[in-house]
């Protein structure tokens, strides 16, 4: 019987439910089978036109259907799926009564090309202002836009259905969103503010502009024929990140409540940490100071040292600065273990699914401790020979897994990594 | 519902530093001397028919020395970085580096400022009949600046401002309309109270000069045209005129204060927040009456400031919760300052610690009776904000004993 509080007196968090959708697949079972096969999921874009586009492929999900289609809605749908499946695997509460908070990772919200052009069309004239735009808007007949593009809409929507507690949380930290929504997660349990809390984290967001947006910034890779082989963590020839929609639900417990209740115990956030880059906008402090903080507070948090870990699921975007930085902090942090840590990045499969990533990576790293097998790192063909991480290359991998870390690294200096174990410690 | 409030054991929270920037000026002594004129800046023609209240212009060289990080943000960035500069100011940890490298940051933000030359170019040339499939896909490849991204993601408000002032605690970025300000403060009271952290830095800022946005709200109807009116005198003509604003504070054990000797404006006891339904008329009176009866108990000379939109319904049942606290003289930050979505919450936090620290509330500009002068030194007031659409917050800021 383990003690349900940690060496630091506070609540053991555990994980109950789960639920994800990627661009493999819908569920728990489909995406494992495909991920630790090596599948990918990244194909030609078929949503819009991709003409004039640099990058023309993106890990998309085109088995949820939306309708009228918006990007806001995908990810609604896409976080209700996942939502669905997490808690009916967790038995949680009553249907449509989940007993605590909901966090939510989301992408930000804004109105979108399909209704701009609507919106261009009704003006009626072939030479208008945005004034003219602004001024046919009202009475009503758009109202249905004002509540979609809402910041707060999805949260709002997710906490009607299943009847969470209190106001939902929309958070946004780039691309560490999913693990920032754990984290806060976490803390109001350890805090004992709730025994239960709901942690979703989703991004529908491949459409015109968002891919745009990212190629202007040359984060991502071009390598579009084959699409499969596009995204290349750790290769030397990788060449930036591939968009990918997805999303990812955990159900978190105290380990008392869950007890209590019988719930089968699916692993344990053992550890958070998070710690802001304020060097630049897009890129890493060269020295790699804040990164290596952030591991180093999440092993501190977890109560653990380096020895411990015994697989990292890591960030790895595949681009060129993103991959080497992870490599140099982690030794860093890790000393020469990291070279003999497995590691794998599940974006090879799955591509970046930027606010989600950290909750699904969380998952897919839940279900290595549960099988004992680590999904490969896809297209690893070329090893960059100054990366000398231990990458689990293109096929699966069977190992004794106890305790992993997971990175996620973000715009605007956002580093956050969680510590995911089989048992309490 | 989920509340934050001191509990036995847990710490008291100080607010020790506030940088406000508005449509009534920067800092503390120029919002206060306006707030105490009754003096209200609104532009009803720059929009027409719509009604702002801009920024009155600050100097932003003085809080973003480099003009090259000012390039790389658009104007609500720029707002909110200033009001965070002048809140570290305020509580003197300005280029502290040992309390800076570990300040937790919880932001509350929209985003999305957009290029409307781009949209309308776009709009207009599909208009004339550009139809090719790839045509959406070559005008934002060439027209859209590359570091525009960065100038619309919510969260680099936040990245902003741990650049340009070297923060490297966490940082947090909470989504969600008006109740997100709420929202952000009582996740960074609950993390100081519990010991989690000992010190944030907490805010928003918005820009309401923005047609885009205008454009999402009049989809609703939520504009406030032609004549301006305080929020309580607009139920014949609802609407509310967006606002431009920076709010930030600090927020810090009492022991963290202490023991480097810096001086509280008031402390913030309590944040409760909740998202009604809104099916039904009454069901966010009740919300806010559920709020209510969550705070500790009231005992001192009690004030309310509402962050009210002049929207409606919500604005007529916020109007009926207040009705029956007619003990607590109200203050409205939408007519003195607009509508500032994500800010309005932080405002009236500010505000509040403003009025305990200068033993007075400032004077009411309402003629239905909603507002009654107040005589005396407020020792606790009552933050409510009720989001025009969704989402209810309500907060208790205290005298320190």
């Amino acid at each position: 019987m383990t003690a349900p509080r940690d060496k630091f007196g506070r609540p053991v968090v555990v994980v109950t439910g789960m639920g994800i959708t990627t661009s493999l697949g819908a569920g728990k079972a489909d995406n494992w089978s495909k991920l630790v096969a090596g599948e990918s999921g990244i194909r030609t874009i078929t949503r819009f036109p991709i003409d004039g586009l640099k990058t023309t492929m993106a890990g998309t999900v085109d088995f949820v259907s939306v309708d009228p289609f918006s990007s806001t809605g995908l990810s609604e749908r896409m976080a209700e799926l996942v939502t669905q499946e997490a808690l009916e695997q967790a038995g949680i509460g009553a249907k449509g009564d989940f007993p605590g908070p909901l966090f939510l990772a989301v992408a930000p919200v804004e109105v979108e090309w399909p209704q701009r052009r609507e919106l261009g069309r009704a003006v009626g004239k072939t030479d208008f202002t945005y004034d003219d735009l602004l001024r046919i808007s009202g009475g009503g007949k758009y109202s249905a836009y004002h509540h979609r593009f809402m910041f707060g809409s999805v949260a709002a929507y997710l906490a009607e259905t299943f009847g969470t507690k209190g106001s939902p949380i929309s958070l946004s930290t780039a691309c560490a969103s999913g693990a920032t929504s754990i984290q806060l997660g976490v803390e109001a349990i350890r805090r004992g503010e709730t025994d239960a809390a709901l942690c979703v984290a989703t991004d529908g967001t491949v459409n015109p502009e968002a891919l745009v947006r990212f190629s202007l910034l040359s984060a991502l890779s071009t390598q579009n024929d084959p699409p499969q082989a596009a995204s290349r963590p750790f290769s030397k020839n990788r060449d930036g990140f591939v968009m990918a929609e997805g999303a990812g639900a955990l159900v978190l417990e105290s380990y008392e409540a869950a007890t209590a209740r019988g719930a089968k115990i699916l692993g344990v956030i053992a550890g958070c940490g998070e710690l802001t880059d304020s060097f630049h906008r897009t890129r890493s402090s060269p020295d790699g100071k804040p990164i290596i903080g952030c591991m180093n507070k999440t092993l501190a948090d977890a109560g653990m040292t380096p020895d411990q870990i015994d697989h990292i699921n890591a960030h790895g975007t595949a681009t060129p600065e993103n991959d080497k930085m992870e490599f140099n902090t982690t030794s860093a942090v890790f000393g020469d273990l990291a070279q003999k840590i497995p590691v794998t990045s599940n974006k090879s499969m799955v591509g970046h699914t930027i606010s989600a990533a950290g909750a699904v990576e969380a998952i897919f790293s839940l279900l290595t401790l549960e099988h004992q097998r680590i999904p490969p790192t896809i297209n690893y063909e070329t090893p960059d020979p100054t990366i000398l991480f231990n990458v689990v290359g293109n096929k699966a991998r069977d190992a004794r897994v106890t305790a992993v870390m997971s990175n996620s690294f973000g715009f605007g200096g956002q580093n956050a990594s969680l510590i995911l174990t089989r048992e309490p410690a | 519902m989920t509340d934050t409030a001191s509990k036995p054991g847990q710490t008291e929270v100080w607010i020790t530093g506030i940088g406000l920037a508005t449509s009534l000026g920067e800092g503390l002594d120029a919002n206060w001397t306006a707030l105490s004129e009754q003096r209200i800046n609104v532009d009803e023609k720059g929009f027409a028919p719509f009604i702002v209240h801009p920024l009155l212009p600050v100097s932003f060289d003085s809080q973003i020395p480099k003009k090259g990080d000012q390039r790389q943000m658009e104007a609500w960035q720029r707002i909110g970085v200033y009001a965070a500069g002048l809140a570290l100011d305020s509580a003197g940890i300005k280029g502290n580096k040992d309390i800076l490298s570990k300040i937790d940051m919880v932001v509350a933000a929209g985003g999305g400022e957009r290029d409307l030359n781009v949209d309308t170019g776009v709009l207009t040339a599909e208009a004339k009949g550009a139809n090719a499939p790839g045509f959406l896909n070559e005008r934002l490849m060439s027209d859209l600046r590359p570091t525009l991204f960065l100038a619309q993601l919510s969260n680099l408000l936040a990245g902003n401002i741990a650049i340009v002032n070297g923060l490297g605690g966490t940082s947090r970025t909470f989504m969600g309309e008006e109740v997100a300000g709420a929202d952000a403060l009582r996740i960074a009271l609950s993390r100081i109270a519990s010991g989690e952290s000992d010190i944030a830095l907490v805010g928003g800022s918005h820009n309401g000069e923005r047609k885009d946005l205008m454009v999402l709200y009049e989809f609703g109807d939520f504009n406030l045209k032609d004549k301006f009116a305080p929020v309580w005198g607009r139920k014949d003509h609802p609407g509310f005129a967006l606002g431009s604003a920076g709010a930030f504070l600090v927020l810090e054990s009492k022991t963290h204060a202490e023991a480097r000797g810096a001086k509280p404006f008031a402390k913030l006891s309590s944040v409760v927040t909740d998202l009604a339904r809104r099916k039904q008329s009454g069901d966010m009176a009740a919300t806010l009456e559920k709020l209510w009866e969550k705070l500790p108990r009231r005992e001192g000379k009690g004030a309310i400031i509402s962050g009210a939109t002049g929207a409606e319904p919500a604005t007529s049942e916020e109007r009926d919760f207040l009705k029956k606290h007619a003990d607590f003289p109200v203050r409205s930050t939408g007519t003195m300052f607009g509508h500032t979505m994500e800010t309005q919450f932080p405002l009236g936090i500010a505000l509040a610690a403003l009025a305990i620290s200068r033993g007075a509330l400032f004077p009411p500009n309402d003629s239905t009776g909603t507002e009654v002068d107040m005589q005396g030194a407020p020792t606790q007031i009552v933050v409510v904000g009720a989001g025009h659409w969704r989402g209810e917050g309500m907060a208790l800021v205290e005298a320190v004993s």
